[in-house]
């Protein structure tokens, strides 16, 4: 067995951005097959253009359109790709500046090997044929071979009227997660169908779950716990709201549940009620899913459910408030 | 050696909105700044370093995004920090760039908060779902509304006190241009009947999601002797305690107390009921008004819906709260805090324009984060602190 | 400006952390470090500052839970920065120079390993046109590389001897993960592997944390009989873009070095995840060849993301303790090649503090 319990998670959303005039200027430059540079207050051609001047720090309002032919300033091998870069082979990224500019832009080089690249080598835009304003628009950037004519490539597609104000940048991630080892503790123990805690041994608390460091004192809860399936709800709210990713039709309640033999409360449903009979103080039991449903999460517990016994007194529960 | 004086002489806001489509990020933290700097009548070349501020990452799927914005707000050349606290984020950056002032180190500091929630989802990038960890069951809200339940049962507090505060607040913003939310007439009773999300809070009770950006100014005292109007700082206090403790108090946490009674000690206050002139509170949920009021010590504990209900938090108040219209109707989460800040300042400064509160001279400016865990506040005045 | 020293100092560095991204129980052991070296307690702590990253670990507020790590009944006055250690450090500094606190505890943390971390720095760049490229970090370095190699500025066979006498070096540095210098000429006989760099010439993707003890004054003797005095701290940024800056150069850690007191520096800790990378920065610092660069075996061989400037800092700091030196100089960067930099000079005596705004005017 592992120290701690590990699964992969993506973490994965399609930003929606709003690029402003400037780099908006620059992308519907794209769109339209041609490559828009910026000019500064010292008159340089910068692509893609800045959104403000470096030195008056003004907006840049001057747009200059640049060739898609240039010239390698910087370039490096990639051997191993990662995810969503333009190739997904090994390939090389160069640093171009494209003629009429004076500052080079960063894009992929289509080549086969380092051999194949040299500084001061003479390259060209391979425009993609369905252009949205983004800078994959540009696919990539091509040798021109010594003595080829230095022709541009045509530009398939159509040009739009809008300018282009928005982009959509997807960011997706892949992490390996861990959970602590203390928490490995507890999921392995709802796993089993037990609920573990364990006590700080200085200030003698009962955690659920387990802490690597206790949060009043700082040092690692230890002695293990195994708590009660019965508890008090301190406090909750009715969920009225349907939102994303919700998984119970509202109404229903989401509480802070005091389990016999813990200190801290855990957030957990109460179902098997009405929304609107569920207390401060009333009494609950864990209600859990079938055993051939669990896994090393709380998810086990479906939920918690009244026992019918009487509330709970305020005065037992209201310093967990 | 003590701390330098230090004033703010300059603050600048965007005008907050659900989708500021019309800019990019560094365009939107330029409209705060260029105003803030207009206000300090001084330039970018005239700044010595610059604080950025602002909420989680994924908020803009951008990690550390100072780093790419550094040219635009010509932090280029110059020292740069970034500070994230959680919520209280706008608050501490603040702090951070007004101490480097204190410090000695710069004369003429810009700090800028920002968010922009519409390139994402804050309810996504603030619950992305992990393995094990059961997800939560609750949405935005449904963090903070028990904690509200618990402070009902325990101040007894009439239920629609929330309410007070929400329409105070919504109205309050229409004297606010930048304001998010222009809600006209809203009332007690409107706010009652709007729905019930996470129950005990309402629709009407809950803060916006808004696009937009905080700068201020905060110089030395040479360089604010040059301003009409600056905003002297008499206090500010950092206090951070865990999410999730034993026994932890939700409803009054400790660290929030604790900072409260450092920062009115820093200020010389005794009585800040009776001393300060007007409070801009991080209150994002209406009943958060009350909670904070005595956890400030405006109030004994129990007794701050009192206060509420009696109307003394209105604009001609015995303590003018959130004027602005405060976080209820505008929340661009890593500015909320600065704009806290920065409204107590314009308070002082004389400079609040229609939510101005006659002759205010001594206001706080409050932000927390978290689950009610991290806690920034500072106190600023007309005058120029004697100790 | 008050005389403030490191006083305390502990790390851990490691391939890959078998724990959680909050690294709570990286944290314990670190602090329980810093208290046997200082004799205090958390209640002896004025000020605390943290730096990480929300990116590294994959979610947000990854940072909330490392308070857990001090023990936080009663609450403490406490920051955090999204950068690495050295910044949080700096913000420290400043906040004992405001008279507010006279020691500080800051720390950084995080797990490079829970994702791939070339790529998942793609998202530090400019969003609109440069993330959609994913160009991945070896890449950058690597343009940056060649950039100075076309220039004439460097060669491989210099990159090869900042490799080789690091990884050396390492050897006697318990937390190294990579170490074991060979010869110029084996480096070089390696194979290319984002031409122009080899493995060697990348730092290793590196999990751990760190920890640094500032005190003032008195507080700091009385922790030690030779506290590490920060001299002089200073710090700078450049602009992100590739196109736009020289690549060869480092304005930023230039301005920071020329703002600061440099001669005598006997030992210097540069924070370079690239071999050429240093070069770059013992010419923009000005550093002799008679300054030792990077005794512990520098960021290639091992670099823990968000603490690896500051281990530069703590690293130095122990030279000065020890008596090896009189006068460090520790170097901490962030971002994109070498876009974001932090210097700062440590002695065994006061002498006189040279802040950004001093230098300046």
């Amino acid at each position: 067995m592992t120290r701690t319990l590990q699964a992969p998670v993506t973490v994965a959303f399609d930003y929606t951005r709003s690029t402003g005039p400037v780099i908006g200027r620059f992308l519907s430059g794209l769109r339209d097959g041609v490559v828009v540079g910026g000019r500064t207050s010292s008159g340089d051609v910068v692509v893609p253009p800045l959104e403000f001047d470096p030195v008056t720090h003004e907006a840049t309002t001057e747009f200059v359109e640049v060739s898609s032919i240039g010239t390698v300033t910087s370039w490096t091998w990639v051997p191993e790709p990662v995810k969503d870069q333009p190739f997904d082979r090994p390939f090389a990224f160069a640093l171009v500046t494209l003629d009429g500019a004076d500052v080079p832009l960063l894009h992929a080089l289509d080549v086969a090997s380092p051999a194949e690249v040299r500084t001061g080598m003479r390259v060209r835009v391979r425009w993609a044929s369905e252009r949205t304003g983004h800078i994959n628009d540009i696919l990539c950037y091509e040798p021109l071979a010594p003595g080829e004519a230095e022709t541009p490539n045509e530009v398939a597609g159509t040009s739009g009227d809008d300018p282009v104000t928005g982009v959509v940048t997807p960011v997706s991630l892949d992490y390996n997660y861990a959970a602590s080892p203390e928490e490995s503790l507890f999921y392995r123990g709802l796993n089993e169908g037990r609920i573990m805690g364990q006590r700080c041994p200085t200030c003698q608390k009962v955690y659920i779950p387990p802490r690597s460091a206790c949060p009043a004192d700082g040092t690692p809860t230890a002695e293990e716990v195994e708590l009660s399936q019965t508890g008090t709800v301190t406090t909750f709210c009715i969920v009225n709201v349907p939102f994303l990713g919700q998984k119970i039709t509202p109404p229903y309640v989401s509480a802070y549940v005091l389990l016999d033999g813990a200190d801290i409360a855990v957030l957990h449903l109460i179902l098997g009620v009405p929304a609107d009979e569920v207390r401060m103080g009333m009494r609950v039991k864990a209600v859990w899913k079938p055993r051939d449903e669990w896994t090393f999460s709380l998810e086990n517990i479906d939920h918690f459910a009244p026992t019918g016994d009487p509330d709970a007194d305020y005065d037992t529960y209201k310093h967990h408030l | 050696m003590g701390k330098q004086p230090a004033a703010i002489i300059g603050v600048g806001q965007t005008h907050h909105r659900a989708k500021r489509e019309d800019v990019s990020m560094a365009g939107l933290c330029r409209e705060a700044i260029d105003r803030a700097l207009a206000d300090a009548n001084l330039s970018l070349d005239d700044i010595d370093a610059i604080v950025v501020g602002k909420a989680p990452d994924l908020f803009e799927g951008v990690m550390m995004p100072e780093l790419f914005l550094a040219d635009a707000l010509g932090a280029a050349g110059k020292p740069l920090l970034r500070v994230h606290t959680a919520g209280s984020v706008g608050g501490s950056t603040a702090i951070v760039a007004s101490s480097l002032v204190q410090a000695g180190v710069h004369k003429r500091v810009l700090t800028v908060a920002y968010e922009k929630q519409s390139e994402s989802n804050a309810m996504w990038a603030l619950s992305v779902p992990l393995p094990f960890n059961m997800p939560v069951h609750a949405g935005a809200g449904g963090y903070f509304a028990p904690h509200v339940r618990s402070y009902i049962r325990r101040s007894g507090a009439p239920t629609h006190v929330g309410a007070i505060v929400a329409a105070k607040d919504r109205n309050n913003a229409l004297k606010n241009p930048y304001a998010h939310l222009h809600n006209e007439g809203t009332t007690v009773e409107s706010v009652l009947a709007s729905q019930m999300l996470w129950d005990p809070i309402r629709y009407d009770e809950t803060c916006p999601s808004s696009d937009g950006a905080c700068a201020l100014v905060i110089v030395d005292e040479q360089t604010a002797a040059s301003s009409p109007n600056p905003a002297w700082i008499h206090g500010t206090v950092m206090r951070s305690e865990a999410t999730t403790a034993a026994e932890r108090d939700q409803v009054n946490p400790q660290a929030g107390r604790d900072a409260a009674a450092a920062l009115w000690k820093q200020a010389g206050i005794t009585n800040p009921l009776e001393e300060i002139d007007a409070a801009e509170i991080y209150v994002p949920f209406s009943w958060f008004e009350p909670m904070w009021l005595e956890n400030l010590g405006f109030t004994p504990e129990g007794e701050g819906w009192k206060l509420t209900e009696a109307g003394e938090t209105g604009m001609d108040g015995k303590l003018p709260v959130n004027c602005s219209g405060g976080v209820l109707s505008s929340n661009p989460i890593g500015a909320s805090g600065m704009l806290r800040f920065g409204e107590a300042a314009l308070q002082v400064r004389g400079a609040a324009g229609e939510h101005q509160v006659d002759g205010a001279r001594r206001a706080l400016g409050h932000a927390y984060g978290g689950g009610s865990q991290f806690f920034a506040m500072w106190v600023v005045g007309a005058d120029k602190p004697t100790s | 400006m008050r005389d403030v020293a490191v006083v305390g100092f502990a790390q851990r560095q490691m391939p890959e952390f078998d724990g959680s991204p909050t690294c709570v129980e990286l944290l314990v052991p670190l602090f329980k470090e810093c208290y046997e070296q200082t004799g205090w307690t958390r209640r002896d702590v004025g000020f605390w500052c943290s730096g990480s990253s929300d990116y590294l670990a994959g979610r947000s507020f990854s940072f909330v839970q490392a308070v857990d790590a001090i023990g936080v009944i009663p609450p403490v006055n406490e920051s955090h920065v999204e950068m690495d250690l050295a910044w949080a450090m700096y913000e420290a500094w400043i906040k004992i120079q405001t008279g507010e606190v006279d020691t500080a505890l800051v720390y950084a943390f995080g797990k490079s390993s829970a994702g791939v971390l070339r790529r998942t720095l793609a998202l530090q760049l400019e969003p609109y046109t440069m993330t959609p490229l994913w160009p991945d970090t070896v890449s950058l370095a690597g343009l940056q590389a060649r950039a100075g190699i076309d220039a004439g500025l460097w060669d491989e066979r210099a990159m090869a001897e900042v490799a080789n006498r690091s990884l050396t070096d390492a050897e006697k540095n318990e937390y190294a993960i990579r170490k074991g210098g060979s010869s110029v000429d084996e480096l070089l006989a390696r194979p290319m592997y984002a031409d122009p760099l080899r493995k060697h010439d990348c730092a290793p993707v590196t999990d751990g944390a760190a920890a640094i003890v500032l005190a003032a004054g008195d507080r700091a003797r009385e922790v030690r009989d030779r506290p590490a005095w920060l001299t002089g701290i200073s710090h700078y940024v450049d602009p992100m873009g590739m196109g736009v800056r020289d690549l060869t150069r480092s304005p930023s850690a230039q301005r920071a070095g020329a703002a600061l007191e440099l001669d005598g520096v006997e030992v210097a800790e540069l924070h370079a995840p690239f071999s050429h990378q240093e070069l770059i920065l013992r010419r923009e610092l000005g550093l002799t060849d008679d300054v030792a660069i990077n005794p512990s075996g520098g960021a290639l061989a091992s670099n823990p993301m968000f603490s690896g400037g500051g281990i530069r800092v703590g690293e130095a700091a122990k030279r000065v303790w020890s008596g090896e030196a009189t006068k460090a100089l520790a170097h901490a960067t962030s971002g994109p090649a070498l876009q974001q930099n932090l210097v700062c000079t440590l002695a065994s005596s006061p002498g006189s503090t040279a802040a950004t705004e001093g230098a300046r005017n």
